[in-house]
């Protein structure tokens, strides 16, 4: 695993995207040959504050993504595992996940794996934990009635299956999660924890989400800054691409 | 690409690297237009899973609705109360010509005259959409004959009439027919004028407030009649009294039905109203004020005499008077100058300024779910402005129809 604390929530957000840039660029996609990044779901499609209008307004306008290549598991089908199944299979159609990049939730869930979740378990229709119905109440004029129990999710032996994964987290709240993930034991009632068995995991935080993390912990891994920023200085662009491939080797293995 | 788009083939516009004003804001957004009206990008990518055919980089402009005027009594020698046998032409030079304004519609409008010019020219006055050839036309505003010998202003006595005798029938009469009439502009203090304001705003008219010297309790029984608008505040009405504010009182008014809003029109052009007075009713009532030119048929041409219906007019650099006095009679302002005076004038923001010629006319005319914002479904009339707010290229239903010659740079 590779920690890479930042100061606060921007300079964490922004380590995060130049990688993420970096990592695209060194993979020189094309056509037929797709760089597959995998997001967490989320609300359903038909209400306003929709997963759909997130993507849209947060990410998809602002690049040139065709629309076809864009998959969002659809809470709507009439045949919810079938949906989640099909799912599954674009993945492989896909040539797999290159690069997974999540969040995780105060209760240590990756997507909507809440505590519990198997750690094996692929995309399928999970209930929701009330902790997370309480957190999406505000997308429902805080009406708990409203609020979906169930959400269709990719597992966390999908996100497992990924070549990398990226986990961002920031803000105190997020602290004791944390701990649970990087310095306690595999448990599946910190789904996150499974990462540790993952050979490609990058964890971003900010110095807040550090605070239930051993000292010697954060020192260890601030010491490495120098050589984790390496990772995204110089900034690549697809223009040098070219040129840039033959040094797309990483300058250390975990 | 392949075709894609599973509801329409027609071809997509992207307007990228520009402000676009929605949701009285100034967004830095793109802007979709497809089949002459704005598109909703998002339903497009998931919905259609289509992208655009053309991207067009406006270079940073402001993009906002296209300027809607109600007021405006000709231009470029064109008279529209004067019955001449090319009147069709008139109407469609001026419409052409106030493209490179920024108005996409307007409403010609009539000073009073006699019946006969009535009976000759809304007849040719129809409705139409713009396009290549203009702005649109969105109906006939006639301003009197019905109003006050007291506040006639430019208009002429001769011609002024009461409606005592068989309000709406009298009306109708001198008129000939109200099939493409917008807003008609009355005195309220009129005997029988509640009558007429119920007939006119039952036909869907909007009825205005003008030229008269109503009580403030006058005005107030017009609009619960049906009023919704005022012509040119403070111009040709009692002036703001702290123990009977008359007209000028609606903007306060607490006996406004609910869910209703009174709108006024204003002539910023520097000259009808003391920048003052502006910001007093700007402040009064910012959401009722709607930016009107009142221009004549000298507007656009040299200074000299013209005509406004019945009388000669004298122009001399911004102020129009009737020749030989010092009555103000309409403007030879343009909507955009009107829209960067009032900017100026009451230190309002962009966003305000430019809603004051777009969003608050489509409201007044109950258009707008079509006319007057970029929302989604809206017709794609807009203008592409640089940060003085001058006009750099005026679009309708998604096509241009007007750009700033940038030659000789």
């Amino acid at each position: 695993m590779k920690l890479i604390i930042l100061e606060n929530y921007s300079q964490a957000s922004e380590w995060a995207a130049k990688y993420i840039r970096n990592r695209i660029v060194q993979f020189g996609p094309g056509p037929g040959r797709f760089f597959t990044l995998g997001l967490p779901t989320g609300l359903p499609r038909d209400h306003p504050e929709s997963y759909h209008s997130f993507m849209w307004n947060n990410f998809f306008k602002h690049i040139d993504i065709s629309p076809e290549n864009v998959h969002i598991l659809d809470g709507n089908a009439p045949d919810l595992q079938a949906e989640c199944d099909a799912f599954e299979e674009k993945i492989k159609a896909g040539g797999g996940i290159e690069l997974f990049v999540g969040g995780i939730g105060p209760d240590g869930h990756i997507a909507f794996n809440e505590p519990g979740s198997s750690l094996v378990s692929r995309t399928r229709v999970k209930t929701l934990a009330m902790d997370t119905i309480l957190a999406n109440a505000r997308f429902f004029d805080g009406d708990l009635s409203k609020v979906p129990t169930m959400a269709l999710t990719v597992g966390v032996g999908t996100v497992m299956d990924a070549r990398e994964v990226m986990i961002l987290i920031t803000g105190a709240h997020k602290a004791f999660a944390l701990y649970k993930a990087i310095e306690d034991g595999v448990n599946h009632m910190w789904t996150v924890s499974a990462f540790q068995q993952h050979p490609n995991t990058v964890f971003v935080c900010d110095e807040d989400a550090t605070l239930e993390l051993k000292v010697k912990t954060v020192k260890y891994f601030k010491g490495l800054m120098m050589v984790h920023n390496k990772l995204v200085e110089p900034l690549y662009s697809m223009k040098e691409m070219g040129a840039e491939r033959s040094q797309s080797k990483k300058p250390y293995s975990d | 690409m392949p075709s894609n788009k599973s509801v329409s083939d027609a071809p997509i516009v992207q307007f990228t690297n520009c402000r676009i004003l929605r949701d009285h804001q100034l967004q830095r957004e793109d802007l979709w237009v497809r089949e002459g009206k704005i598109l909703n990008p998002e339903k497009l990518f998931f919905d259609e899973k289509g992208s655009a055919d053309v991207q067009l980089d406006c270079k940073n402009s402001i993009i906002a609705p296209g300027f809607i005027d109600v007021q405006i009594n000709g231009g470029f020698g064109v008279d529209f109360s004067l019955a001449t046998d090319d009147f069709k032409s008139g109407i469609d030079l001026v419409s052409q010509k106030i493209l490179s304004h920024g108005v996409t519609s307007f409403c010609p409008t009539l000073v009073t005259s006699p019946p006969s010019v009535y009976h000759q020219v809304l007849p040719q006055i129809s409705v139409r959409n713009g396009g290549a050839h203009g702005a649109g036309v969105l109906g006939a505003h006639l301003e009197g004959p019905f109003i006050s010998k007291e506040k006639k202003g430019a208009h002429p006595e001769h011609c002024l009439r009461t409606f005592e005798a068989g309000a709406f029938q009298d009306l109708l009469a001198t008129y000939g027919s109200l099939d493409c009439v917008q807003i008609v502009t009355l005195a309220p203090e009129m005997r029988r004028s509640s009558e007429v304001i119920q007939q006119l705003t039952k036909r869907g008219i909007c009825v205005s407030l003008g030229h008269s010297v109503a009580n403030l309790s006058q005005a107030e029984e017009a609009v619960q009649h049906g009023a919704t608008f005022i012509t040119h505040l403070f111009n040709a009405m009692l002036p703001f009294h702290h123990r009977d504010p008359g007209i000028v009182g609606l903007l306060t008014s607490d006996k406004i039905p609910a869910g209703r809003r009174v709108f006024y029109g204003m002539i910023s052009d520097g000259i009808h109203t003391n920048p003052a007075a502006l910001r007093i009713a700007h402040r009064a009532h910012p959401k009722g004020l709607v930016l009107v030119t009142d221009a004549i048929a000298g507007m656009g041409l040299a200074p000299g005499r013209h005509t406004l219906g019945q009388q000669v007019v004298e122009i001399d650099g911004l102020n129009t008077y009737i020749a030989g006095t010092k009555t103000l009679s309409g403007s030879v302002a343009t909507m955009d100058t009107c829209v960067r005076h009032f900017q100026e004038a009451t230190g309002c923001s962009v966003e305000t300024a430019l809603e004051a010629a777009s969003l608050h006319p489509a409201q007044l005319l109950g258009i707008e779910h079509k006319k007057g914002t970029l929302n989604y479904d809206s017709d794609a009339d807009f203008v592409m402005l640089n940060d003085s707010l001058y006009v750099q290229a005026t679009y309708i239903a998604g096509e241009e129809v007007w750009r700033q010659d940038v030659s000789g740079m």
